[in-house]
């Protein structure tokens, strides 16, 4: 953080940097199965997968959601985040490389005795477009 | 079709850990390169006592019960029909690497849309820490599919 996100210094419409990522392979799905401790074969066992219906393992919903997360701790401290919260819209599969995008969609003044508050709308797509899950987030800003 | 009667259900309260090694490969899992995340001297430059917890992986931390998915069982939860359709947490402070902290999750809600095709199961966490503060919360909603 080289200076410190100001509310009186954004606006609504106001985009944060995007985060890209490389598509998704077996070995994301097995790291994050292994670091999250969320062990559910349906994102790293295939056989498993194909037997509930869905031809192949899919990403963890909570993996797209810690890269939507990264947008928002690039740029501002973690401990400006109110709430975050998130709709999971559609799956992620192997291959499927995810870009996140965020932007300032209300400002909330007042709201916060010392601070000023802001709503960023976060969508993750692939790349096809496809909307992955959308969400939003109230920061809490210096003034 | 979920009972009803579940709404209310809690489950046992479970304390979790927080280790830095375990934050570092967590950080690792999700690409993440801002050095506060990965390194602790970093973190104590900006002001942090260790490692800080990132914003999901409060989620990961309650799964660490010994069986995550016991409560599917009571329920009645088939594991392979189950997806996760919303989620949302609300900050109070920050966790590091050294804490001790203790979630209390409770079924909140059960119902359905489509005449049953889809089942919904909302389940409420609170986190508190070792000093008994209130850390954060967090709502997990479940899809189930039918058919």
């Amino acid at each position: 953080m080289d200076e410190a996100v100001r509310y009186s210094r954004v606006n609504v419409g106001d985009v944060l940097p995007p985060l890209v990522m490389p598509p998704v392979s077996r070995l994301t799905l097995a790291l994050y199965c292994g670091a999250s401790g969320d062990h559910n074969p349906l994102h790293v066992d295939q056989d498993f997968a194909r037997e509930a219906g869905l031809g192949d393992v899919i990403a963890h919903g909570m993996l797209i959601m810690a890269y939507m997360g990264r947008t928002l701790t690039n740029w501002v401290p973690q401990e400006a985040i109110q709430t975050f919260g998130t709709r999971f819209q559609a799956m992620t599969r192997v291959g499927d490389a995810i870009t996140c995008t965020a932007r300032i969609t209300e400002k909330l003044a007042d709201t916060l005795p010392d601070a000023h508050a802001v709503r960023v709308t976060v969508e993750a797509r692939d790349q096809r477009g496809e909307l992955k899950a959308a969400g939003d987030a109230l920061i809490a800003l210096p003034v | 079709m979920i009972d009803r009667k579940f709404i209310g259900y809690a489950s046992k309260p479970f304390v979790a850990d927080v280790e830095r090694g375990r934050l570092r490969f967590f950080a690792k899992a999700i690409g993440e390169t801002n050095p506060l995340y990965l390194d602790e001297d970093t973190a104590r430059r900006a002001g942090h006592p260790d490692l800080p917890v990132p914003q999901t992986f409060f989620f990961c931390l309650e799964m660490d019960r010994p069986d995550p998915y016991g409560w599917f069982d009571d329920l009645g939860i088939e594991l392979p029909k189950v997806l996760h359709g919303e989620q949302q947490f609300t900050y109070h402070r920050l966790a590091y690497a050294g804490d001790r902290l203790r979630f209390d999750s409770t079924v909140t809600d059960v119902y359905d849309k489509k005449g049953g095709l889809l089942e919904f199961v909302v389940q409420d966490n609170v986190i508190t820490n070792q000093r008994a503060e209130r850390v954060a919360e967090f709502r997990r909603t479940l899809v189930i599919r039918h058919g």
